[in-house]
Protein backbone atom coordinates (compact mmCIF):
# COMPACT_ATOMS: atom_id res chain seq x y z
CA UNK A 1 0.00 0.00 0.00
CA UNK A 2 2.34 2.24 1.16
CA UNK A 3 4.70 1.35 -1.85
CA UNK A 4 1.43 2.08 -4.45
CA UNK A 5 1.17 5.63 -2.98
CA UNK A 6 4.74 6.51 -2.73
CA UNK A 7 5.49 5.30 -6.43
CA UNK A 8 1.89 7.20 -7.82
CA UNK A 9 2.89 10.03 -5.96
CA UNK A 10 6.66 10.32 -7.72
CA UNK A 11 5.09 9.41 -10.97
CA UNK A 12 2.57 12.86 -10.99
CA UNK A 13 4.77 14.28 -9.89
CA UNK A 14 7.74 13.89 -12.18
CA UNK A 15 6.30 11.22 -14.71
CA UNK A 16 9.29 9.35 -14.40
CA UNK A 17 9.83 6.14 -16.33
CA UNK A 18 11.43 4.53 -13.08
CA UNK A 19 8.22 5.05 -11.55
CA UNK A 20 6.58 3.24 -14.06
CA UNK A 21 9.17 0.89 -13.99
CA UNK A 22 8.14 -0.06 -10.14
CA UNK A 23 4.49 -0.29 -11.01
CA UNK A 24 5.07 -2.64 -13.72
CA UNK A 25 7.32 -4.30 -10.19
CA UNK A 26 4.01 -3.87 -8.26
CA UNK A 27 1.62 -5.61 -10.58
CA UNK A 28 3.88 -8.48 -10.74
CA UNK A 29 4.29 -8.69 -7.08
CA UNK A 30 0.09 -8.49 -6.73
CA UNK A 31 0.07 -11.31 -8.90
CA UNK A 32 2.04 -13.64 -6.97
CA UNK A 33 0.18 -12.34 -3.91
CA UNK A 34 -3.25 -13.31 -5.65
CA UNK A 35 -4.13 -9.80 -4.91
CA UNK A 36 -7.59 -9.11 -7.13
CA UNK A 37 -8.20 -6.29 -9.86
CA UNK A 38 -10.09 -4.70 -7.50
CA UNK A 39 -8.50 -4.67 -4.83
CA UNK A 40 -5.87 -3.26 -6.51
CA UNK A 41 -8.27 -0.35 -8.00
CA UNK A 42 -9.38 -0.10 -4.07
CA UNK A 43 -5.53 0.52 -3.30
CA UNK A 44 -5.70 3.35 -6.00
CA UNK A 45 -8.93 4.73 -4.92
CA UNK A 46 -6.93 4.72 -1.06
CA UNK A 47 -4.04 6.32 -2.32
CA UNK A 48 -5.63 9.09 -4.31
CA UNK A 49 -7.46 9.99 -1.23
CA UNK A 50 -4.83 10.25 0.90
CA UNK A 51 -2.83 12.18 -1.77
CA UNK A 52 -5.19 14.43 -2.58
CA UNK A 53 -8.19 15.14 -0.30
CA UNK A 54 -10.02 17.24 -1.94
CA UNK A 55 -10.18 15.49 -5.14
CA UNK A 56 -13.83 15.97 -6.85
CA UNK A 57 -16.46 13.91 -5.79
CA UNK A 58 -17.31 13.12 -10.14
CA UNK A 59 -13.48 11.42 -9.92
CA UNK A 60 -14.18 9.66 -6.69
CA UNK A 61 -17.56 8.48 -8.10
CA UNK A 62 -15.83 6.52 -11.04
CA UNK A 63 -13.61 5.35 -9.56
CA UNK A 64 -16.27 3.55 -8.03
CA UNK A 65 -17.68 2.91 -11.17
CA UNK A 66 -14.79 0.77 -12.37
CA UNK A 67 -13.96 -1.05 -9.24
CA UNK A 68 -17.33 -2.55 -9.54
CA UNK A 69 -15.98 -3.14 -13.41
CA UNK A 70 -13.46 -5.06 -12.20
CA UNK A 71 -14.96 -7.53 -9.77
CA UNK A 72 -15.42 -9.68 -12.66
CA UNK A 73 -12.32 -9.87 -14.03
CA UNK A 74 -11.39 -11.11 -10.64
CA UNK A 75 -13.18 -13.72 -10.53
CA UNK A 76 -12.84 -14.55 -14.19
CA UNK A 77 -9.43 -14.97 -13.35
CA UNK A 78 -9.42 -16.85 -9.91
CA UNK A 79 -11.29 -19.53 -12.05
CA UNK A 80 -8.42 -19.38 -15.07
CA UNK A 81 -6.26 -20.26 -12.01
CA UNK A 82 -8.13 -23.36 -10.68
CA UNK A 83 -8.60 -24.76 -13.97
CA UNK A 84 -4.63 -24.39 -14.78
CA UNK A 85 -4.51 -26.26 -11.51
CA UNK A 86 -6.43 -29.10 -12.97
CA UNK A 87 -5.12 -29.18 -16.26
CA UNK A 88 -1.50 -29.70 -14.91
CA UNK A 89 -2.72 -32.80 -12.97
CA UNK A 90 -4.80 -34.02 -15.91
CA UNK A 91 -1.47 -33.88 -17.81
CA UNK A 92 0.17 -35.99 -15.31
CA UNK A 93 -2.51 -38.14 -14.99
CA UNK A 94 -2.29 -38.55 -18.85
CA UNK A 95 1.53 -39.30 -18.93
CA UNK A 96 1.01 -42.38 -16.38
CA UNK A 97 -1.69 -43.57 -18.63
CA UNK A 98 0.79 -43.28 -21.95
CA UNK A 99 3.39 -45.00 -19.82
CA UNK A 100 1.21 -47.60 -18.84
CA UNK A 101 -0.23 -48.20 -22.23
CA UNK A 102 3.34 -48.45 -23.20
CA UNK A 103 4.19 -50.99 -20.96
CA UNK A 104 1.04 -52.73 -21.62
CA UNK A 105 1.20 -52.66 -25.22
CA UNK A 106 5.20 -53.97 -25.18
CA UNK A 107 5.69 -56.40 -27.83
CA UNK A 108 9.35 -57.81 -28.60
CA UNK A 109 10.24 -58.62 -32.32
CA UNK A 110 10.51 -62.49 -32.35
CA UNK A 111 13.63 -64.43 -34.19
CA UNK A 112 11.82 -66.82 -36.82
CA UNK A 113 13.85 -68.84 -38.75
CA UNK A 114 13.95 -67.38 -42.32
CA UNK A 115 12.15 -64.05 -41.19
CA UNK A 116 13.39 -60.74 -40.98
CA UNK A 117 11.03 -58.59 -38.86
CA UNK A 118 10.81 -55.19 -38.32
CA UNK A 119 7.89 -52.58 -36.76
CA UNK A 120 7.70 -49.03 -35.99
CA UNK A 121 4.57 -47.97 -33.90
CA UNK A 122 4.00 -44.44 -33.05
CA UNK A 123 1.26 -42.45 -31.16
CA UNK A 124 0.28 -38.90 -32.64
CA UNK A 125 -0.60 -37.86 -29.16
CA UNK A 126 -0.06 -39.67 -26.25
CA UNK A 127 -2.03 -42.64 -25.76
CA UNK A 128 -1.83 -44.86 -29.10
CA UNK A 129 -5.06 -45.90 -31.18
CA UNK A 130 -3.17 -48.17 -32.61
CA UNK A 131 -1.85 -51.70 -31.91
CA UNK A 132 0.46 -54.75 -32.70
CA UNK A 133 1.38 -57.43 -31.04
CA UNK A 134 3.84 -60.56 -32.39
CA UNK A 135 3.63 -63.93 -31.29
CA UNK A 136 5.26 -67.78 -31.53
CA UNK A 137 3.82 -70.92 -30.78
CA UNK A 138 5.56 -74.35 -29.77
CA UNK A 139 5.38 -75.35 -33.60
CA UNK A 140 7.59 -72.37 -34.26
CA UNK A 141 4.44 -70.59 -36.27
CA UNK A 142 4.35 -66.77 -36.05
CA UNK A 143 1.54 -65.13 -35.44
CA UNK A 144 0.81 -60.90 -35.86
CA UNK A 145 -1.82 -58.77 -35.05
CA UNK A 146 -1.99 -55.30 -36.73
CA UNK A 147 -5.13 -53.02 -35.61
CA UNK A 148 -6.35 -49.69 -35.48
CA UNK A 149 -9.38 -47.93 -33.63
CA UNK A 150 -11.20 -45.56 -35.45
CA UNK A 151 -10.94 -42.57 -32.92
CA UNK A 152 -8.47 -41.48 -30.22
CA UNK A 153 -7.22 -40.95 -26.91
CA UNK A 154 -8.58 -41.77 -24.45
CA UNK A 155 -11.25 -44.02 -25.51
CA UNK A 156 -9.60 -45.88 -28.36
CA UNK A 157 -6.49 -46.70 -25.73
CA UNK A 158 -9.09 -48.17 -23.34
CA UNK A 159 -10.47 -50.58 -26.32
CA UNK A 160 -6.87 -51.22 -27.56
CA UNK A 161 -6.39 -52.79 -24.07
CA UNK A 162 -8.92 -54.91 -24.51
CA UNK A 163 -8.09 -55.90 -28.11
CA UNK A 164 -4.64 -57.17 -26.54
CA UNK A 165 -6.20 -59.18 -23.77
CA UNK A 166 -8.35 -60.92 -25.99
CA UNK A 167 -5.94 -61.56 -28.43
CA UNK A 168 -3.24 -62.97 -25.90
CA UNK A 169 -5.59 -65.50 -24.68
CA UNK A 170 -7.03 -66.82 -27.83
CA UNK A 171 -3.91 -67.07 -29.64
CA UNK A 172 -2.51 -68.87 -27.17
CA UNK A 173 -4.77 -71.75 -28.90
CA UNK A 174 -3.62 -70.56 -32.28
CA UNK A 175 -7.11 -71.10 -34.03
CA UNK A 176 -6.90 -69.74 -37.89
CA UNK A 177 -6.82 -66.12 -38.16
CA UNK A 178 -10.54 -66.34 -39.29
CA UNK A 179 -12.20 -68.37 -36.19
CA UNK A 180 -9.58 -65.39 -34.28
CA UNK A 181 -11.05 -62.46 -35.65
CA UNK A 182 -14.64 -63.76 -35.27
CA UNK A 183 -14.13 -64.77 -31.87
CA UNK A 184 -12.06 -61.14 -31.43
CA UNK A 185 -15.94 -59.71 -32.81
CA UNK A 186 -17.75 -60.58 -30.82
CA UNK A 187 -15.91 -59.54 -27.47
CA UNK A 188 -15.49 -55.68 -29.05
CA UNK A 189 -19.91 -56.33 -30.43
CA UNK A 190 -20.45 -56.99 -26.75
CA UNK A 191 -17.62 -54.68 -24.63
CA UNK A 192 -17.86 -51.65 -27.07
CA UNK A 193 -20.07 -48.66 -27.34
CA UNK A 194 -21.69 -48.47 -31.26
CA UNK A 195 -20.10 -46.08 -32.83
CA UNK A 196 -16.62 -47.47 -32.09
CA UNK A 197 -15.21 -49.35 -34.62
CA UNK A 198 -11.55 -51.51 -35.01
CA UNK A 199 -10.35 -53.32 -38.25
CA UNK A 200 -7.94 -55.29 -37.72
CA UNK A 201 -5.60 -57.71 -39.97
CA UNK A 202 -4.24 -61.04 -38.00
CA UNK A 203 -1.71 -63.81 -39.61
CA UNK A 204 -0.31 -66.42 -39.14
CA UNK A 205 2.81 -67.56 -40.87
CA UNK A 206 3.99 -71.34 -41.02
CA UNK A 207 7.50 -71.61 -41.77
CA UNK A 208 7.53 -75.23 -42.55
CA UNK A 209 4.62 -74.89 -45.61
CA UNK A 210 6.33 -70.63 -46.27
CA UNK A 211 2.65 -69.78 -46.47
CA UNK A 212 1.38 -66.71 -44.43
CA UNK A 213 -2.58 -67.18 -44.03
CA UNK A 214 -4.59 -64.58 -42.65
CA UNK A 215 -7.95 -62.86 -41.95
CA UNK A 216 -9.33 -59.34 -42.15
CA UNK A 217 -11.34 -57.09 -40.58
CA UNK A 218 -11.80 -54.11 -42.70
CA UNK A 219 -8.08 -53.06 -42.05
CA UNK A 220 -6.23 -51.01 -44.42
CA UNK A 221 -4.58 -53.29 -47.06
CA UNK A 222 -1.17 -53.43 -46.79
CA UNK A 223 1.57 -54.32 -49.70
CA UNK A 224 2.97 -57.23 -50.94
CA UNK A 225 6.57 -57.52 -52.50
CA UNK A 226 6.71 -60.74 -55.08
CA UNK A 227 11.00 -60.57 -55.48
CA UNK A 228 10.75 -62.74 -58.70
CA UNK A 229 8.64 -60.25 -60.58
CA UNK A 230 10.00 -57.57 -58.89
CA UNK A 231 5.98 -56.31 -58.13
CA UNK A 232 4.25 -54.86 -55.29
CA UNK A 233 0.82 -55.36 -55.11
CA UNK A 234 -1.98 -54.46 -52.69
CA UNK A 235 -2.71 -57.43 -50.32
CA UNK A 236 -6.14 -58.40 -51.06
CA UNK A 237 -9.25 -59.20 -48.69
CA UNK A 238 -12.13 -58.22 -47.30
CA UNK A 239 -14.08 -58.04 -43.78
CA UNK A 240 -16.49 -56.34 -41.48
CA UNK A 241 -14.64 -53.94 -39.24
CA UNK A 242 -15.14 -55.20 -35.77
CA UNK A 243 -18.02 -54.51 -33.52
CA UNK A 244 -20.72 -53.83 -35.89
CA UNK A 245 -22.93 -57.30 -35.76
CA UNK A 246 -21.94 -60.35 -33.30
CA UNK A 247 -22.28 -63.30 -35.78
CA UNK A 248 -19.49 -61.55 -38.79
CA UNK A 249 -17.61 -64.52 -40.96
CA UNK A 250 -14.51 -63.63 -42.13
CA UNK A 251 -12.19 -65.53 -45.01
CA UNK A 252 -9.05 -67.06 -44.78
CA UNK A 253 -6.76 -65.73 -47.40
CA UNK A 254 -3.18 -67.48 -48.16
CA UNK A 255 0.36 -66.14 -49.41
CA UNK A 256 2.77 -68.60 -50.07
CA UNK A 257 6.39 -66.87 -49.46
CA UNK A 258 9.18 -67.27 -51.64
CA UNK A 259 12.90 -65.65 -50.93
CA UNK A 260 12.88 -62.26 -50.85
CA UNK A 261 9.02 -61.31 -51.15
CA UNK A 262 7.50 -59.15 -48.21
CA UNK A 263 4.79 -58.36 -46.62
CA UNK A 264 4.47 -54.42 -45.50
CA UNK A 265 1.25 -54.21 -42.41
CA UNK A 266 0.16 -51.19 -41.62
CA UNK A 267 -2.72 -48.57 -40.62
CA UNK A 268 -4.26 -45.33 -42.09
CA UNK A 269 -1.66 -43.16 -40.00
CA UNK A 270 0.64 -44.32 -42.99
CA UNK A 271 -1.15 -43.87 -46.02
CA UNK A 272 -3.63 -40.88 -45.22
CA UNK A 273 -0.56 -39.37 -43.68
CA UNK A 274 -1.38 -35.52 -44.55
CA UNK A 275 1.00 -32.69 -45.73
CA UNK A 276 -0.40 -29.24 -45.08
CA UNK A 277 -3.75 -29.81 -47.15
CA UNK A 278 -2.95 -32.47 -48.99
CA UNK A 279 -3.07 -36.79 -48.19
CA UNK A 280 -0.51 -38.63 -49.65
CA UNK A 281 -1.13 -41.22 -52.28
CA UNK A 282 -0.35 -45.23 -51.33
CA UNK A 283 2.02 -44.45 -54.64
CA UNK A 284 4.05 -42.42 -52.45
CA UNK A 285 4.29 -44.57 -49.65
CA UNK A 286 5.63 -47.48 -51.83
CA UNK A 287 8.45 -44.81 -53.83
CA UNK A 288 9.42 -44.23 -49.94
CA UNK A 289 9.49 -47.74 -49.09
CA UNK A 290 11.66 -48.79 -52.32
CA UNK A 291 14.46 -46.29 -51.98
CA UNK A 292 15.18 -48.36 -48.69
CA UNK A 293 14.50 -51.89 -50.27
CA UNK A 294 18.24 -52.38 -49.45
CA UNK A 295 18.11 -52.26 -45.51
CA UNK A 296 17.61 -54.69 -43.14
CA UNK A 297 14.04 -54.76 -42.07
CA UNK A 298 14.07 -52.66 -39.10
CA UNK A 299 16.29 -50.58 -40.08
CA UNK A 300 13.98 -50.12 -43.49
CA UNK A 301 10.47 -49.42 -41.36
CA UNK A 302 12.73 -46.91 -38.87
CA UNK A 303 13.74 -44.78 -42.13
CA UNK A 304 10.20 -44.59 -43.70
CA UNK A 305 8.93 -42.91 -40.47
CA UNK A 306 11.34 -40.55 -40.20
CA UNK A 307 10.53 -39.42 -43.55
CA UNK A 308 7.11 -39.13 -43.19
CA UNK A 309 7.50 -37.75 -39.57
CA UNK A 310 9.58 -34.88 -41.22
CA UNK A 311 7.36 -34.39 -44.33
CA UNK A 312 4.55 -33.80 -41.52
CA UNK A 313 6.97 -31.07 -39.96
CA UNK A 314 7.17 -33.59 -36.82
CA UNK A 315 3.72 -33.41 -35.94
CA UNK A 316 1.91 -36.89 -36.58
CA UNK A 317 -1.39 -36.56 -37.32
CA UNK A 318 -2.63 -39.88 -36.93
CA UNK A 319 -1.11 -43.00 -35.15
CA UNK A 320 1.25 -44.48 -37.15
CA UNK A 321 2.19 -48.21 -37.17
CA UNK A 322 4.05 -50.14 -39.93
CA UNK A 323 5.49 -53.07 -39.82
CA UNK A 324 7.70 -55.29 -42.51
CA UNK A 325 7.81 -59.18 -42.96
CA UNK A 326 11.20 -60.03 -45.07
CA UNK A 327 11.38 -64.06 -46.39
CA UNK A 328 14.74 -64.31 -46.49
CA UNK A 329 17.17 -67.73 -46.84
CA UNK B 1 -27.50 -14.05 16.62
CA UNK B 2 -29.47 -13.18 13.76
CA UNK B 3 -30.52 -9.93 12.94
CA UNK B 4 -33.65 -8.75 11.65
CA UNK B 5 -34.28 -10.31 7.91
CA UNK B 6 -35.52 -8.29 4.88
CA UNK B 7 -36.22 -9.80 1.27
CA UNK B 8 -36.80 -8.84 -1.99
CA UNK B 9 -39.22 -10.81 -4.28
CA UNK B 10 -37.30 -12.00 -7.68
CA UNK B 11 -40.05 -12.07 -10.54
CA UNK B 12 -38.56 -9.67 -13.15
CA UNK B 13 -34.79 -8.94 -14.21
CA UNK B 14 -35.25 -5.72 -12.68
CA UNK B 15 -35.59 -6.77 -9.22
CA UNK B 16 -31.90 -8.07 -9.04
CA UNK B 17 -30.99 -4.45 -9.36
CA UNK B 18 -33.53 -4.26 -6.18
CA UNK B 19 -32.01 -6.79 -4.33
CA UNK B 20 -28.43 -5.83 -4.93
CA UNK B 21 -29.29 -2.27 -3.51
CA UNK B 22 -30.67 -3.84 -0.32
CA UNK B 23 -27.71 -6.04 0.05
CA UNK B 24 -25.17 -3.21 -0.43
CA UNK B 25 -27.07 -0.82 1.82
CA UNK B 26 -27.32 -3.64 4.19
CA UNK B 27 -22.98 -4.60 3.94
CA UNK B 28 -22.78 -0.85 4.02
CA UNK B 29 -24.69 -0.62 7.40
CA UNK B 30 -22.75 -3.75 8.62
CA UNK B 31 -19.36 -2.64 8.18
CA UNK B 32 -18.27 -4.01 4.72
CA UNK B 33 -15.49 -1.44 2.89
CA UNK B 34 -16.45 -0.70 -0.82
CA UNK B 35 -14.47 -3.97 -2.36
CA UNK B 36 -16.91 -6.40 -0.54
CA UNK B 37 -19.47 -4.11 -0.73
CA UNK B 38 -19.04 -4.88 -4.54
CA UNK B 39 -18.30 -8.32 -4.40
CA UNK B 40 -21.26 -8.88 -2.33
CA UNK B 41 -23.31 -7.03 -4.90
CA UNK B 42 -22.12 -9.37 -7.65
CA UNK B 43 -23.01 -12.47 -5.57
CA UNK B 44 -26.16 -11.12 -4.70
CA UNK B 45 -26.62 -10.66 -8.68
CA UNK B 46 -25.28 -14.09 -9.92
CA UNK B 47 -27.91 -15.92 -7.00
CA UNK B 48 -30.77 -13.38 -8.09
CA UNK B 49 -30.32 -14.14 -11.69
CA UNK B 50 -30.38 -18.12 -11.31
CA UNK B 51 -33.82 -17.37 -10.02
CA UNK B 52 -35.00 -15.70 -12.36
CA UNK B 53 -33.74 -17.90 -15.29
CA UNK B 54 -34.17 -21.31 -14.13
CA UNK B 55 -36.89 -20.83 -11.08
CA UNK B 56 -39.08 -18.32 -13.21
CA UNK B 57 -39.63 -16.55 -8.90
CA UNK B 58 -38.23 -16.62 -5.38
CA UNK B 59 -36.81 -14.56 -2.56
CA UNK B 60 -33.74 -13.24 -1.68
CA UNK B 61 -33.39 -12.44 1.73
CA UNK B 62 -30.97 -10.81 4.04
CA UNK B 63 -30.02 -11.23 7.71
CA UNK B 64 -26.90 -9.75 9.63
CA UNK B 65 -24.78 -11.94 11.61
CA UNK B 66 -23.84 -9.85 14.71
CA UNK B 67 -21.74 -12.19 17.09
CA UNK B 68 -19.66 -11.19 19.91
CA UNK B 69 -15.95 -11.51 18.16
CA UNK B 70 -17.41 -11.08 14.71
CA UNK B 71 -20.41 -9.52 12.18
CA UNK B 72 -21.31 -10.76 8.51
CA UNK B 73 -23.98 -10.86 5.93
CA UNK B 74 -25.79 -13.64 5.07
CA UNK B 75 -27.99 -13.92 2.19
CA UNK B 76 -30.90 -16.59 1.75
CA UNK B 77 -31.92 -17.40 -1.92
CA UNK B 78 -35.18 -19.55 -2.44
CA UNK B 79 -37.06 -20.61 -4.93
CA UNK B 80 -39.57 -23.88 -5.91
CA UNK B 81 -38.20 -23.89 -8.90
CA UNK B 82 -36.57 -27.10 -10.98
CA UNK B 83 -33.60 -27.88 -8.34
CA UNK B 84 -30.52 -28.16 -9.61
CA UNK B 85 -30.05 -31.88 -10.37
CA UNK B 86 -25.81 -32.46 -10.10
CA UNK B 87 -24.58 -29.95 -7.49
CA UNK B 88 -21.32 -30.94 -7.74
CA UNK B 89 -21.23 -30.79 -11.55
CA UNK B 90 -22.75 -27.32 -11.02
CA UNK B 91 -20.19 -26.53 -8.57
CA UNK B 92 -17.03 -27.39 -11.08
CA UNK B 93 -15.15 -24.46 -12.92
CA UNK B 94 -15.90 -24.22 -16.08
CA UNK B 95 -18.99 -25.82 -15.90
CA UNK B 96 -21.82 -22.35 -15.80
CA UNK B 97 -22.88 -21.63 -19.27
CA UNK B 98 -21.25 -18.66 -19.94
CA UNK B 99 -18.18 -20.78 -19.22
CA UNK B 100 -15.17 -19.07 -18.88
CA UNK B 101 -16.81 -15.79 -17.11
CA UNK B 102 -15.91 -17.28 -13.70
CA UNK B 103 -19.17 -16.70 -12.22
CA UNK B 104 -21.90 -18.68 -11.60
CA UNK B 105 -22.36 -20.39 -8.58
CA UNK B 106 -18.11 -21.09 -7.94
CA UNK B 107 -18.21 -17.35 -8.23
CA UNK B 108 -20.29 -16.76 -5.52
CA UNK B 109 -18.57 -19.13 -3.19
CA UNK B 110 -15.54 -17.47 -3.95
CA UNK B 111 -16.99 -14.02 -3.14
CA UNK B 112 -18.24 -15.27 -0.05
CA UNK B 113 -16.82 -17.04 3.13
CA UNK B 114 -19.56 -19.73 3.51
CA UNK B 115 -21.44 -21.28 1.22
CA UNK B 116 -24.41 -24.04 0.90
CA UNK B 117 -26.98 -25.36 -1.32
CA UNK B 118 -29.81 -27.72 -0.51
CA UNK B 119 -31.78 -28.53 -3.41
CA UNK B 120 -34.15 -31.25 -4.96
CA UNK B 121 -36.59 -31.69 -7.63
CA UNK B 122 -39.94 -30.91 -5.22
CA UNK B 123 -38.83 -27.79 -2.99
CA UNK B 124 -36.78 -25.93 -5.49
CA UNK B 125 -33.57 -24.94 -4.12
CA UNK B 126 -32.28 -23.04 -0.99
CA UNK B 127 -28.94 -21.25 -0.99
CA UNK B 128 -27.03 -19.82 2.30
CA UNK B 129 -23.94 -18.16 1.90
CA UNK B 130 -21.98 -15.48 4.52
CA UNK B 131 -19.70 -13.41 4.49
CA UNK B 132 -17.91 -11.77 7.58
CA UNK B 133 -16.39 -8.10 7.94
CA UNK B 134 -12.78 -8.30 7.82
CA UNK B 135 -11.30 -8.31 11.40
CA UNK B 136 -9.46 -5.01 11.76
CA UNK B 137 -6.50 -5.63 13.48
CA UNK B 138 -4.99 -2.62 15.65
N1 LIG C 1 -32.13 -21.61 -8.70
C1 LIG C 1 -31.91 -22.57 -9.60
N2 LIG C 1 -32.88 -23.45 -9.93
C2 LIG C 1 -32.66 -24.42 -10.85
N3 LIG C 1 -31.47 -24.61 -11.47
C3 LIG C 1 -30.46 -23.77 -11.19
C4 LIG C 1 -30.61 -22.72 -10.24
N4 LIG C 1 -29.43 -22.08 -10.14
C5 LIG C 1 -28.59 -22.68 -10.99
N5 LIG C 1 -29.21 -23.71 -11.62
C6 LIG C 1 -28.61 -24.63 -12.58
O1 LIG C 1 -27.21 -24.67 -12.34
C7 LIG C 1 -26.48 -24.32 -13.50
C8 LIG C 1 -25.25 -23.54 -13.13
O2 LIG C 1 -25.57 -22.28 -12.61
P1 LIG C 1 -24.49 -21.14 -12.62
O3 LIG C 1 -25.12 -19.88 -12.10
O4 LIG C 1 -23.28 -21.65 -11.92
O5 LIG C 1 -24.09 -20.99 -14.14
P2 LIG C 1 -25.03 -20.48 -15.33
O6 LIG C 1 -26.24 -19.79 -14.80
O7 LIG C 1 -25.25 -21.65 -16.23
O8 LIG C 1 -24.09 -19.44 -16.09
P3 LIG C 1 -23.68 -18.00 -15.56
O9 LIG C 1 -24.28 -17.81 -14.23
O10 LIG C 1 -22.18 -18.01 -15.52
O11 LIG C 1 -24.22 -17.08 -16.59
C9 LIG C 1 -27.46 -23.54 -14.36
O12 LIG C 1 -27.15 -23.67 -15.73
C10 LIG C 1 -28.79 -24.19 -14.01
O13 LIG C 1 -28.99 -25.34 -14.80
MG1 LIG D 1 -26.03 -18.26 -13.30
Amino acid sequence: MENYRYYLKRYIDTQDESALYQAEQLSKLYIQNKISPEEIINKHIQALKDLFPHLPKEIDLSMNFLLETMISYGLAYQEHQSMRKQQLSLRSEMELAANMQQTLLLTETPNIKGLDIGAVSVPAKQLNGDYYHFSTDKNGRFGVAIADVIGKGMPAALAMSMIKYSVDSFSDHHPKPSSLLEKLNRVVENNVEPGMFITMLYGLYNPITEKFMYATAGHEPGFFYDATKNEFTEIEGRGLVLGVSDDTTYQEYELALQDGDIIFLLTDGVTECRIGDRFIERQEVLEVIKHYMHLPAQTLVEKVYKHFERLQEFQLRDDFTLIMIRKQV
Amino acid sequence: MMNFQSCVDIKKEWDIVGARQLGRERAKAIGFGTVDQARIATAISELARNIYLYAGSGVICFETIDEIDRKGICIIAEDNGPGIHDISKVMEDGFSTSGGLGAGLPGVKRLMDQFDIVSDQEQGTKIRTVKWVPQRRF
